[in-house]
């Protein structure tokens, strides 16, 4: 089976600082990915980088083998690629429904429309005509990602969903990733919570500074191993890499 | 937040002895030069000098104004109503005209920095709009039609007797003497005075604001008190330089001496032609200005078009102007005032 | 009488003036952009039109329908080939530009129109006339005031009822997350600088119908249609309906004093406004 997605000795710069040193991954159709890490880690860009909101990146990032390196945020969207971004960033001046309906701008089709996110998070519906930064942070959340979903991509890129949010509501959120899955997307969490990564993921990586420093199945990795590789308190290169 | 300064000086040395020959040459051009050239070189200087000024605001307080014609008519206004109704010579009354521009420029900064960036440039234009309507009612200096210096006051200026028994000329001609002294005079403290107070730490701070954002932010607590200065400052200079030249002119109106063409556009050409936020930049700019004047004022407005254009251009691909092209070739730096503040903390937020 | 008379007349000129300023409000509302040649468009535009009026014959009305694609399609071409690329954090790059444009235009103009004055031909209906409660309102200042309302609740109804209305919205708040929905703002931008030209075009009608235009006078209608987008704050079209009638009324009513002070008490009327407000009687709760 070819990768959904690829990337090899990707980099990302802002300014002359560089955020992100050569990192390779492959995710295979329907997978599930989390990448962990302490904050500053290089989560984030790793995202941006592969979205496409970094300015300056090198290296390569392919879409089922489609080379989407040099494209802007637009031109990625529109190859199904979603982003839940960090800190939800809704849109203030539109209400719950047009968040989700400006998520649709470039969709392609798929099983998700705006009944379907409603029926994924019925509060939504509800609040449907509310200005979406009246909700609470977690219905923000959801609103977040059914924005994203209504793009029905074939990969869902969710940027620390669970910050900021009471354990009860993340419980909420995250049973929503099943049926997210089902509907045949597959997604990348970043995760600063590690448990929370392991339960859902079929591999994980660990970055630190810039770099992945630990990789693998969550079976297969060892509590101390992750925390070695989380902090830092090991040199980076012991972890091994899995494909 | 830990950084260091950088200061780049090659070429400044040699450069000192080459300016103090040319500010040498200039001074004794009375004996060198035709009245023509004179008047010229006294466009040359004074132009530069409200570049300069406009420079110090946009280039490096950040502030866009669009309203600095308000500066030099005010002070050419404050001159003429000086001599004319208080009999006051007039070398005195452009120090009179300096005076009355800072005046203007407290309250307009009162009012003009509540407002942000484009605000602030749009803001600063009503003020002179404001400035120029009251001025054209003011009947006593001429209202809208305007009004000449008394011919007794013209012929009184300091030294005017001397001037035409050294040089053997007459009235009119010592006149544009001592007027394009004045000029040479102003534009040389202008320039050293720039060049001095870039050179303080106030002045670092200000270059680090115009090449670092994330620096800015860390001098914000600072930033409101450095643009009072520079506002301030500009304004002054400003306004002595506008009484300056309509000393010259010997005529004002309001058109005339609040003119967005004369006194914002063609400085705002120089400044961004020549590159804004460097001291190199408005002198080559201004020099530009003037070959391009001289080759291409008989095609009237089309020159006008042309001017614009460049700019616009300019703005599009070579935003440091033509100097920044130089010193990006050569790494010159005629007035190292470009210390850069190197930061060591990469972390704030750029877009 | 005398005093809702003239109340009458600065609502009225104050729906010329927010006719001016409604372009210049959806493009700062978008994208944070000050155009300074906007008075100097608006003025273009009553030249192109005119130009149609005498080449075709027809009136001046036929002409806003012909020439209004024409504007959109400048608006968006420069937009696209040269304000899409000076748009950012730093406000110094599209002052520079556009203060350059302004240049560029009036001077074009001057060259080719010359400095004579000109107005566009409406026949009778410049000196037409109706009784209006206690009050004779002109047919021309009663039909600027109708069309800018109706421009206003047009710009108002693409904003919050169409597909595109919110692409302009979401860019408006967020670029950056505007283009992970698949949205390209710079398009965007181009479209809405295409939009806020149609309007140019429709206040450039009424500006050479109802008085004598030049090359010269762009600048003066920029500082008009700024004080009413500042005054009715940032981003909000209604605002600036109000904004253009409170400058139209300080004006008229500086002029019924003494005609010297017409426009002085509109510029005084504006910096106390900002005084007491520096963000505009009606600005966005959020920015
Ligand atoms: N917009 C930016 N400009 C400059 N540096 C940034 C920016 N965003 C992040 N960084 C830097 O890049 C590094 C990685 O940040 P980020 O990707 O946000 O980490 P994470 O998401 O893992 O917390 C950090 O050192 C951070 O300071
Ligand atoms: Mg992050």
């Amino acid at each position: 089976m070819t990768a959904l997605l690829e990337t090899g000795g990707l980099s990302a710069f802002y300014g002359d600082f560089q955020a992100l040193f050569g990192i390779d991954l492959s995710l295979e159709p329907g997978d599930c990915m989390a990448i962990i890490g302490a904050n500053g880690a290089g989560k984030t860009t790793l995202m941006r980088a592969i979205a496409g909101t970094v300015v300056r990146r090198t290296g390569q990032v392919s879409l089922s083998q489609r080379d989407i390196g040099g494209l802007a945020a637009d031109q990625v969207a529109a190859l199904g690629v979603a982003m839940v971004p960090e800190g939800r960033k809704l849109f203030p001046s539109l209400n719950v429904e047009e968040n989700l309906l400006i998520g649709a701008t470039v969709a392609q089709k798929g099983p998700w429309a705006l009944a379907g996110i409603y029926d994924l998070f019925p509060v939504l519906r509800e609040k449907r005509h509310a200005p979406a930064t009246s909700l609470s942070g977690g219905q923000q959340q959801m609103v977040a990602i059914g924005r994203a979903l209504m793009g029905n991509p074939r990969l869902l890129l969710c940027d620390e969903i669970s910050l900021g949010l009471a354990p009860i509501v993340i419980k909420d959120i995250y049973a929503a990733l099943p049926k997210i899955r089902a509907a045949g997307a597959s997604v990348i969490v970043v995760e600063q919570d590690i448990g929370q990564a392991l339960k859902v993921a079929d591999h994980v990586h660990c970055m630190m500074e810039g770099r992945i420093t630990l990789s693998g199945r969550p079976a297969d990795l060892a509590r101390d191993a992750i925390h070695d590789a989380y902090f830092g308190t090991v040199s980076a290169g012991t972890g091994h890499a899995v494909h | 937040m830990q950084g260091y300064v950088k200061t780049a000086t090659r070429a400044s040395r040699p450069f000192v002895l080459l300016l103090a020959l040319v500010v040498i040459a200039l001074a004794l051009a009375p004996l060198w030069a035709s009245r023509n050239t004179l008047q010229d070189l006294f466009f040359i200087l004074t132009m530069l000098s409200l570049a300069q000024f406009w420079n110090l605001l946009a280039g490096y307080g950040g502030l866009v104004s669009i309203g600095q014609q308000a500066f030099v008519g005010l002070g050419a206004y404050a001159m003429f109503g000086a001599v004319i109704l208080l009999g006051i010579g007039p070398i005195q009354a452009i120090l009179l005209g300096g005076i009355a521009a800072l005046a203007l420029a407290i309250p307009t900064a009162f009012f003009a920095f509540r407002l942000q960036g484009a605000y602030f440039a749009v803001g600063t234009w009503v003020v002179a709009e404001v400035v120029r309507l009251c001025v054209s009612m003011w009947q006593a200096v001429g209202g809208g039609s305007g009004t000449s210096l008394p011919r007794d006051a013209r012929d009184g200026l300091i030294g005017l007797d001397q001037i035409m028994a050294l040089f053997s000329v007459r009235g009119a001609e010592a006149r544009d003497i001592i007027l394009y002294w004045l000029a040479l005079c102003v534009t040389v403290a202008t320039v050293l005075g720039l060049y001095a107070f870039l050179r303080t730490r106030s002045g670092l701070a200000l270059s680090a604001v115009r090449d670092n954002i994330a620096a800015a932010r860390s001098v914000g607590v600072r930033a409101e008190g450095m643009r009072w200065r520079v506002f301030l400052i500009a304004a002054f200079g400003t306004g002595i330089i506008g009484a300056l030249i309509f000393l010259q002119n010997g005529r004002i109106s309001p058109d005339a001496a609040f003119s967005v063409t004369d006194w914002t556009a063609f400085v705002f050409f120089i400044v961004i032609i020549g590159g804004i936020g460097t001291i190199e930049g408005p002198i080559i700019g201004v020099l530009v200005l003037f070959a391009l004047q001289s080759a291409f004022a008989q095609f009237g407005a089309w020159y006008l078009v042309m001017l614009g254009l460049l700019a616009i251009g300019v703005t599009l691909f070579a935003p440091k102007g033509l100097w920044g092209l130089i010193s990006a070739r050569t790494g010159l730096s005629l007035f190292p005032v470009r210390r850069r503040l190197i930061l060591s903390d990469p972390s704030e937020d750029k877009p | 009488m005398l005093f809702i008379d003239t109340l009458v007349q600065g609502v009225l000129l104050g729906g010329l003036y927010a006719l001016f300023a409604a372009g210049l409000s959806l493009v700062f509302g978008i994208m944070r952009l000050v155009n300074l040649a906007h008075g100097d468009l608006i003025v273009l535009a009553a030249y192109l039109m005119l130009l149609v009026v005498t080449v075709l014959g027809v009136s001046p009305f036929v002409a806003l329908l012909i020439c209004a694609p024409a504007m959109f399609a400048l608006g968006w071409v420069l937009q696209r080939f040269v304000l899409n690329r000076v748009l950012g954090e730093d406000v110094l790059p599209p002052l520079l530009v556009t203060f350059g444009l302004s240049v560029v235009i009036q001077n074009s103009l001057l060259e080719t129109a010359s400095a004579d004055s000109r107005r566009l031909p409406a026949g009778d209906l410049v000196n037409a006339s109706l009784p209006l409660g206690p009050v004779n309102v002109g047919v021309m200042p009663l039909a600027t005031f109708l069309s800018a309302v109706a421009v206003i609740m047009a710009l108002q109804w693409i904003f919050f009822r169409t597909a595109l209305g919110r692409r302009f919205r979401a860019v408006s708040d967020d670029p950056v997350t505007a283009g992970l929905m698949g949205i390209r703002p710079k398009s965007i931008f181009a479209l809405a600088t295409g939009i806020a030209m149609i309007v140019v075009t429709i206040a450039a009608l009424y500006l050479g119908i109802r008085s004598n235009f030049d090359p010269a006078i762009g600048p003066a209608r920029l500082i008009y249609a700024f004080e009413a987008v500042i005054i009715g704050g940032l981003g909000s079209i209604w605002g600036t309906l109000a904004g253009g009638i409170i400058i139209g009324v300080a004006q008229t009513f500086g002029a019924a004093v003494n005609p010297e002070w017409q426009i002085l008490s509109g510029h005084l009327v504006f910096i106390l406004v900002l005084l007491l407000r520096p963000r505009g009687l009606f600005p966005r709760a959020y920015d």
